[in-house]
């Protein structure tokens, strides 16, 4: 895809010229700025919807520990590994670190370093993938620690049985994989980025998509944070 | 993706000043054309023909409800002493009533009434009215068409696989365990995948209005459709994230059999509830506030008046969207706290003042007006009646000592169609009349219009009011039978509903004939300040030749002479004689 005119008013710009520089706003806005604030308007209402979704969960989270405090408490510790957990929350910082330089890199001009922390922070995104699938979803899978009617857990190493195990189990999972999935999402998102940047796509004039997955990515960091303490430090 | 050519101010090329209707070739470039299109007024007619094939679905099974209903299933005597059972018109058993209104239920709501106004007539309208080229993010806005399409081709496919009975709320447990669950979650994944197009086609219209009005208007210079687009828009960002996340539950609550509302597991079926109704209540104002958008234009237009208390109505749009949050436990009366539902009865009374806001400075508009009664005006007066009907019967519901009386019964179907049919499809029909000229440069006929909207009124009251009275005197809703004390109201209502489906045929073929061989639409026909009144009808494909400028407020009629029209046709009114001023 792109969106770089070959005529219009950025025709005048010399043909050497990074594409940035040649671009133009589509033809339905009036400039290049109001284009970028309603790009970046839009993604606001967009990360506002994604927050209301995973509300669902939090909302689902509280109600259901109020319900059985105790089931929570011992599922947490028995069945998470606060490790994990903490090793995957700073991973994800340390990501969010990155889309800012390289937010900051774009406004600035500097390809390279732009390039460099996106393709860094995607790292750290199929980082973040790989840990959960290998450490804690397949384990759990083979162990049977799944939600609902799948659950066939046998019990083990100091385990304190309660018959509402599953429910637990039900948040943690539709919670971590949906927070999952919007990973894996952002992952394939910085890697677009990343290769239009190397392409000479952003610069000072130019850098919505970068600003605005920069935010996605921010959104999905936030959204951990909110659910390792809930799911993995449950007291 | 295609590049599209940058367009400077005063130099475009021939190709954009043809009509948008104009044919690009031959019959496949024209089809690809349109799927193609990123057009905002292409959209806007697309989802037009959608939402009108989604109603004429849910009508057919609306009226096979009320067929069923004529008469009452009963076990008797026949003269051999035999028991035989009666009254079975429709469907040989009660489960296939039970999913003839779930198919009703499902398909009005989700695939016609949200989308409908805002996504039809909002996508062509709202751009032109702000003199903008297109709505913020075009390819997005296609893309939500295509989102729609594929949610709905879900629902159709539960239908076909054999349909589903768990009524339109998809009320836990019975929705995680009912028989018939895989096409439980073919609905259920319908829904959601229908919830994310009304999430972008609201995102566009806020980011549109904010971005794209045309220099010079500011937010108080907006016709007032916009401003209730404006505030529907929000409540479809920050509402239907909700409904996604409850359905993608309900969805994997079924596949995976976790037990998050299915208290097999340990988990809260009125957990389903508040999830269910935080977001369909809002979406009840998602049905009626484009509603009310479009009477504001009808009004103003057709009685050529400037619209009383212009700040009160488009803020009471804003207000009406606020309160929707704050009021789902009233749909719970029965299922939650007596604290909390009095305090859900006391909010639920507070989304009165903004709506009799609405009705007050519609009736003050109409106040020494030049009323036209075109076919848009009379629907707009049909709302007001109807709609305050189905307004006041609410307050009723809402307060909890009637309504432990009137729940579930007859009484709530009846107020609910009076709001969304009566108020939403009643404006839908007046707002396609008026802009119809616009949309497709015919006229229509205007006669037979009138008919068609008379045949809809009595068919709607005689379809409804008799239920207000079958709730009052204790008739459940939701039964594919009914003591036969109740036969007479019930045939009554039947019959209004044959009258109200004979009045939609009549519109349709005054829209066929229109269409076929109409008298071609005069720019203006409505003598409308509003920025699509500047442009040709049907409009050019970039809308305006130039950017548009804000010359006057889009109500002052009293000193605006429309544009492109002859001033013969809509004289200014006679200036007050001097002295006897107020």
């Amino acid at each position: 895809m792109t969106t770089i005119p070959t005529t219009g008013p950025g025709a005048g710009v010399q043909a050497s010229a990074e594409p940035w520089e040649r671009y133009t706003h589509q033809p339905h806005w009036r400039n290049r700025e109001d284009e970028f604030e309603g790009a970046k308007l839009g993604m606001w209402l967009f990360l506002s919807t994604e927050l209301l979704l995973f509300s669902g969960f939090f909302c689902a989270y509280f109600v259901l520990r109020h319900f059985y405090p105790d089931a929570f408490r011992g599922a947490s510790t028995h069945f998470l590994d606060w490790r994990i957990g903490a090793i995957n929350t700073a991973i994800l910082l340390i990501s969010s670190w990155n889309v800012a330089v390289a937010v900051r890199a774009a406004q600035l001009g500097q390809k390279m370093i732009l390039a460099g922390n996106i393709f860094f922070a995607s790292l750290c995104g199929v980082a973040f993938l790989v840990l959960k699938l290998a450490l804690e979803y397949f384990p759990k899978i083979q162990k049977g620690e799944v939600p609902g009617a799948f659950f066939s857990y046998a019990g083990g190493h100091g385990y304190d049985p309660s018959p509402y195990d599953p429910i637990f189990l039900s948040v943690y999972w539709v919670s971590t994989a949906t927070h999952g999935f919007h990973v894996l999402v952002g992952v394939l998102l910085l890697w677009w980025v990343g290769w239009r940047a190397l392409k000479g796509h952003f610069g000072p004039k130019h850098y919505t998509a970068v600003e605005n997955v920069g935010l996605y990515w921010h959104l999905v960091d936030l959204i951990w944070i909110f659910l390792f303490p809930l799911l993995y430090l449950v007291p | 993706m295609t590049t599209i050519p940058a367009d400077t101010a005063g130099a475009h090329d021939a190709h954009h000043d043809l009509p948008y209707l104009a044919r690009k070739g031959g019959w496949a470039t024209t089809v690809w054309d349109w799927m193609t299109t990123i057009d905002h007024k292409k959209i806007g007619v697309m989802y037009l023909f959608a939402i009108l094939i989604a109603f004429f679905v849910g009508g057919v099974a609306a009226l096979t409800v009320r067929l069923e209903l004529w008469s009452p299933v009963q076990t008797v005597q026949n003269a051999a002493g035999e028991s035989v059972v009666t009254g079975r018109e429709i469907f040989s058993s009660n489960t296939g009533y039970n999913k003839a209104f779930t198919l009703h239920g499902a398909v009005m709501v989700f695939l016609f009434i949200i989308p409908s106004i805002p996504a039809a007539l909002g996508n062509f309208v709202l751009p032109l009215m702000l003199g903008a080229k297109d709505v913020a993010f075009p390819r997005l806005n296609l893309f939500s068409w295509y989102v729609y399409v594929v949610g709905s081709l879900f629902a159709v496919a539960a239908i076909l696989l054999g349909g589903v009975d768990t009524g339109w709320t998809f009320y836990t447990p019975y929705s995680v365990i009912a028989e018939d669950y895989h096409r439980v979650i073919a609905m259920t994944l319908a829904v959601f995948i229908l919830g994310f197009s009304s999430i972008f086609t609201g995102m566009n219209f806020i980011v549109t209005v904010h971005k794209l009005r045309a220099p010079g208007m500011g937010w108080f210079d907006m016709p007032l459709f916009v401003w209730g687009i404006y505030a529907t828009s929000i409540i479809q960002v920050l509402a239907t994230p909700v409904l996604g996340i409850t359905v993608l539950l309900l969805t994997i609550e079924n596949v995976f059999k976790i037990g998050i509302f299915n208290p097999a597991y340990g988990g809260d079926p009125v957990l389903y509830q508040h999830f269910f109704w935080f977001y369909s209540h809002p979406a009840v104002y998602i049905m009626i506030l484009p509603g009310m958008a479009i009477m504001s234009e009808l009004i103003a237009v057709h009685a050529r008046k400037r619209i009383f208390g212009y700040k009160f109505v488009a803020f009471s749009s804003l207000g009406i969207a606020a309160i929707s949050f704050i009021v789902w436990g009233h749909h719970m009366f029965t299922a939650q706290g007596e604290l909390a539902s009095a305090i859900f009865s006391g909010l639920t009374f507070l989304v009165a003042i903004p709506s009799a806001i609405k009705v007050f400075n519609w009736t003050a508009t109409l106040y020494k007006g030049s009323i036209a009664m075109t076919t848009p005006m009379a629907y707009a007066l049909i709302f007001m009646f109807l709609f305050s009907i189905g307004g006041l019967t609410g307050l009723f519901l809402g307060s909890l000592s009637t309504d432990m009386h009137l729940h579930d019964t007859y009484f709530v179907v009846a107020h609910f169609h009076y709001v969304m049919m009566g108020g939403t499809v009643m404006a839908l029909l007046g707002g396609i009349h008026h802009w119809w000229p616009k949309m497709f440069g015919k006229m229509y006929n205007e006669r037979w219009a009138l008919v068609g909207a008379a045949l809809v009124f009595v068919g709607f009251n005689t379809t409804f009011f008799t239920q207000f009275i079958l709730g009052t005197k204790g008739m459940p809703r939701r039964y594919a039978t009914y003591v036969p004390e109740f036969q007479s109201l019930h045939q009554l209502s039947t019959i209004g509903s044959m009258i109200l489906a004979v009045g939609f045929l009549v519109h349709l073929m005054v829209f066929v004939m229109s269409l076929a061989g109409g008298r071609k639409a005069p720019p203006n026909p409505w003598g409308g300040l509003s920025m699509e009144w500047e442009t040709a009808s049907p409009p050019i494909e970039h809308n305006f030749h130039h950017e548009p400028v804000v010359r006057h407020h889009p109500y002052d009629f009293d000193d605006t002479v429309p544009p492109q029209t002859d001033p013969a046709e809509f004289p200014l009114p006679e200036p007050a004689p001097a002295g006897r001023g107020h």
